[in-house]
């Protein structure tokens, strides 16, 4: 532990692991604060170095932090020559701070080596286990996912965490976008008045034609409610990237949770339901995006893409990213001026292949194909209606629509022994500390089984999956189980079966608080009620 | 209510545009609206338009929000694509739809409420993107949907059906438009088609953001003594102080406009707009100058119809501002838009 901020001396202390150590600028010392018989604290004058060696108020602040990873390195034993080689890369463009952050470097550096015992028992070694991985932030990857997936209008109002990933977007359509030959857009970024806008953009570019997305949070998702509901009726496509944050209300907007499941799933007044996906890592950021725009146009409906604060904002490993050259966009059930000449009659909202999808068409095609996009009661002809009957075929059509969609989400990923009855359901980011925590467990003598749903409309694996076991754990990071709310909901499981582990404190949930749930419900006796475990 | 299709049938004698077409080819299903509403002259005029300028209807896409006025795009060029959204948020679809396809011409149909309460914000944001499209905004003080309620462009002093007497001051859209830079600005009365055909049709020509505020009396809930925005009202108080002349480009120019008064406006596809000066104190060529004659005009309680105020905008037109090319982004090939897999290994090395 590095324990730079006075302000939290005693919290950090307190956090550092019995054996660990602890590095702190002994400027000040404060031999009350840091009292602990368990650890090794080491203080190194870091404030007082940087005065001494460095000019001007910012520098001396911002050196304090590259004096003390020289310290380190000295501690940890990495090699000097590295860190020179990594500052030349980031400062490529500035040459001179190479230099400066060096001398800072050394400073803690030379004081560590002449003070301490160097390195420690704890060392740090270079090891290869990295090839074939990136490091890279879910919207990073969301962004580029969309560039590759052939959007072109993008909508957005800026909203914490979901900015960065327009920014990228921005960034790569700036690079990989622009015609060699006339350096026009091929792309249209459009930074809205609010979210009510930023979501009528996407509808609009939609109906008329091109793949339109934008990037939001929980305010956004309330904001963008209505339009989300007319989207689902009047069924227009439209992709959402929603990177979740604390809620409710502007909560903790620089905290990740899981806590937007259901006003995603059911966004927007009436019957509406919509097609989530929920990726778990950066990598799966990149090709749901890809699949969020297919989705969103062969079933005519938004999908929405439920990322997170930790998977979009932080860093993560993964493996590289791969692209198939001979991907096409599937864009859906869409009429073309020969179709539409060579019929009688073109009608929005008939269900002519049984699968609840209709066929569209777009503005500028033909005078047969054009047709009266409403949001108020319609036929499945495409005209205004308050008959209960014909109201009632659109509405159960949509019914059968999404059933359909049960088959083309994402499969979930299931991995099962058949002679464990115990099981882990969750999404998204919870998988890493999920991974960790089935491993712990199975060590202390508990196997457990495991489903990580990557879409909404849950589908019959999900079904079977949940029938095939006696007790569910589920595990989300929000405090009114809203994942196990929807399972209830939307799958035939019994409510009985299934518990909750419920994280919602703003930090990523580790394994030792699912490990730690799930002995504490074994313990107790296993209890048949459902409840929350936290 | 229900929907009515109007029955299609054209007399041989009709005549016929550019393209073959009579007026009956542009017209629409059965308007609902009160008999007398203002809004079915407006619709009226919009077909006149159409088929004036000879649009393609597979090309004219019609767009609303919600109130009576946004109905009124079912009633007009059943050839052409619709779209009824939400209350006040037309122009965030006509943005998304005109930056996928650049190519055809829209018209927004909204309504005092629509525009100027509910959707205010919408409409503002519409104008400082300039986005390429006609914007009409059938104005009448009220909300007839829900039954009388004011809006927020009722006059102070003017009296509803039952009594009420508003005190607010209006939101003036003509004033606002100018305010924010708009480049075509007209006012209009749905009862002087004379005036209101060729302002849609310089509207639809215009590369840019053109709006029409159109008072259109409603018959039910505003056309009373004591209202503003009355059939009576209207004729009295309205003065048209600039005309407007929509020549197309095939057309050889005949109007007949004296030197010093008339002022030719080429429009980006080569047609022109004659404006012709009707009053001395209104020049429609200085922002600032239309700004300050609308508003003390209004101040004494005259409304100023005609092509308010004209000057070229295409250069901030939000597909020149944004760069994107000629041809509509919905018809790029994906080939086009597909960076490939080289290109990703080479992003993917600045993330090892």
């Amino acid at each position: 532990m590095v324990a730079m901020n006075a302000e939290t001396y005693a919290r950090d202390l307190r956090e550092v692991a019995p054996g660990g150590y602890l590095i702190y600028d002994s400027t000040w010392p404060r031999p009350a604060l840091l009292r602990r018989d368990d650890i090794t604290v080491i203080g190194i004058p870091l404030a007082r170095m940087c005065n001494e060696a460095f000019k001007g108020v910012r520098t001396r602040i911002l050196m304090k932090n590259i004096c003390y990873a020289g310290a380190l390195a000295a501690l940890l034993d990495l090699d000097v020559a590295r860190i020179r080689e990594l500052l030349a890369e980031t400062y490529a463009r500035k040459p001179a701070l190479v230099d400066s952050n060096m001398q800072a470097i050394q400073l803690g550096y030379d004081y560590a080596k002449q003070e301490f015992q160097c390195p420690l028992p704890l060392r740090v070694e270079k090891m290869d286990g990295t090839a074939g991985h990136i490091m890279i932030d879910g919207n990073t990857a969301a962004g580029l996912g969309a560039v590759f997936a052939g959007a072109t209008v993008a909508g957005w109002y800026p909203i914490t965490p979901s900015t960065s990933l327009m920014d990228a977007f921005k960034g790569f359509a700036d690079k990989l976008r622009v015609d060699p030959e006339t350096g026009r857009n091929n792309f249209a970024f459009i930074q809205a008045e609010d979210e009510l806008a930023a979501i009528g953009m996407v509808l609009g570019a939609s109906w008329n034609g091109a793949r339109a997305f934008t990037a939001t949070s929980g305010p956004g998702i309330s904001l963008m409610g209505e339009f989300l509901g007319l989207a689902y009726y009047a069924e227009i496509p439209a992709v959402v990237f929603d990177v979740q944050r604390v809620g409710p209300s502007t909560g903790m907007p620089t905290r990740t949770q899981q806590c937007d499941i259901l006003a995603a799933a059911y966004a927007s007044h009436g019957d509406t339901k919509h097609v989530c996906l929920y990726p778990s890592n950066p990598e799966e950021c990149f090709y749901m995006a890809v699949q969020a725009f297919d989705l969103a146009e062969r079933l005519q409906t938004p999908v929405l893409v439920m990322t997170d604060l930790d998977i979009g904002m932080n860093d993560w490993m993964c493996r590289d990213l791969k692209w198939d050259d001979a991907y096409q966009p599937d864009r859906g059930k869409v009429y073309t001026r020969e179709d539409l000449e060579k019929m009688e009659k073109f009608y929005r909202y008939l269900d002519r292949d049984e699968d609840g999808i209709p066929y569209r068409t777009f503005p500028g095609t033909h005078p047969k194909g054009a047709y009266f996009t409403r949001g108020s009661g319609h036929t499945q002809l495409g005209t205004y209606t308050e008959d209960a009957a014909e109201y009632q075929v659109v509405l159960d059509r949509l019914l059968r629509k999404f059933a359909t969609a049960k088959k083309l989400v994402p499969e979930p990923v299931i991995e099962q022994d058949p002679r464990n009855d115990l099981a882990i359901v969750s999404i998204g980011s919870c998988d890493g500390a999920i991974r960790e925590a089935r491993d712990i467990l199975k060590a202390r003598g508990v196997a457990t089984n495991y489903l990580r749903i990557k879409g909404f409309p849950f589908g019959e694996e999900i079904e079977k999956f949940l029938a095939e076991h006696r007790i569910v754990y589920v595990v989300e990071q929000n405090r009114d189980a809203q994942l196990k709310s929807l399972l209830t909901l939307e799958t035939r499981v019994e409510k009985a079966k299934l518990r909750s582990l419920l994280h919602y404190s703003g930090l990523p949930v580790s394994s030792s608080f699912i490990v730690d749930g799930i002995f504490a419900d074994l313990g107790e006796g296993r209890r048949a009620v459902a409840g929350g475990v936290t | 209510m229900t929907f009515i299709p109007k029955p299609k049938i054209a007399h041989p004698s009709l005549p016929r545009n550019d393209l073959g077409l009579t007026r009956r080819d542009y017209e629409g299903a059965l308007s609902t609206l009160c008999a007398g509403c203002g809004h079915d002259s407006i619709t009226a005029a919009i077909i006149e338009a159409c088929w004036g300028i000879s649009a393609r209807p597979e090309n004219v896409v019609k767009l609303s929000g919600i109130g009576c006025s946004s109905k009124t795009t079912a009633y007009f060029v059943s050839g052409g694509h619709g779209f009824n959204s939400v209350h006040g948020r037309m122009p965030s679809i006509a943005m998304g739809a005109n930056a996928a396809n650049r190519d055809l011409h829209y018209i927004g149909v909204s309504g005092d409420g629509d525009s100027l309460s509910i959707g205010l914000g919408q409409f503002c944001h519409a104008i400082r993107r300039n986005v390429n499209m006609l914007y009409l905004i059938e104005n009448n003080g009220v909300y007839g949907l829900t039954k009388g309620q004011f809006s927020a462009s009722a006059d102070i002093g003017t009296r509803a059906k039952k009594g009420d007497v508003n005190q607010q001051p209006p939101i003036d859209p003509v004033l606002l438009a100018m305010n924010l830079g708009a480049g075509f600005v007209a006012r209009s009365f749905s009862g002087d088609k004379a005036q209101l055909v060729p302002l849609i049709q310089a509207g639809l020509k215009y590369a840019g953001f053109a709006v029409i505020d159109i008072i259109s009396p409603c018959v039910t809930f505003n056309d009373h003594e004591g209202s503003t925005k009355s059939y009576a009202y209207t004729r009295e108080h309205t003065e048209a102080v600039v005309a407007a002349d929509f020549v197309p480009l095939q057309r050889e120019i005949t109007a007949d406009y004296g030197a010093g008064e008339a002022l030719p406006v080429v429009m980006h596809d080569g047609s022109r707009v004659v404006l012709r000066k009707l009053a001395e104190d209104h020049d429609p060529s200085d922002p600032h100058m239309a700004y300050h004659s609308v508003q003390q005009h209004l101040a004494r309680g005259e409304i100023l119809t005609g092509l308010l105020h004209l000057r070229p905008t295409e250069k901030t037109e939000f597909h020149a501002l944004n760069r994107t090319p000629d041809q509509p982004l919905n018809q790029l090939p994906y080939a086009k838009l597909a960076p490939g897999s080289k290109a990703l290994e080479k992003i993917l090395a600045r993330y090892r």
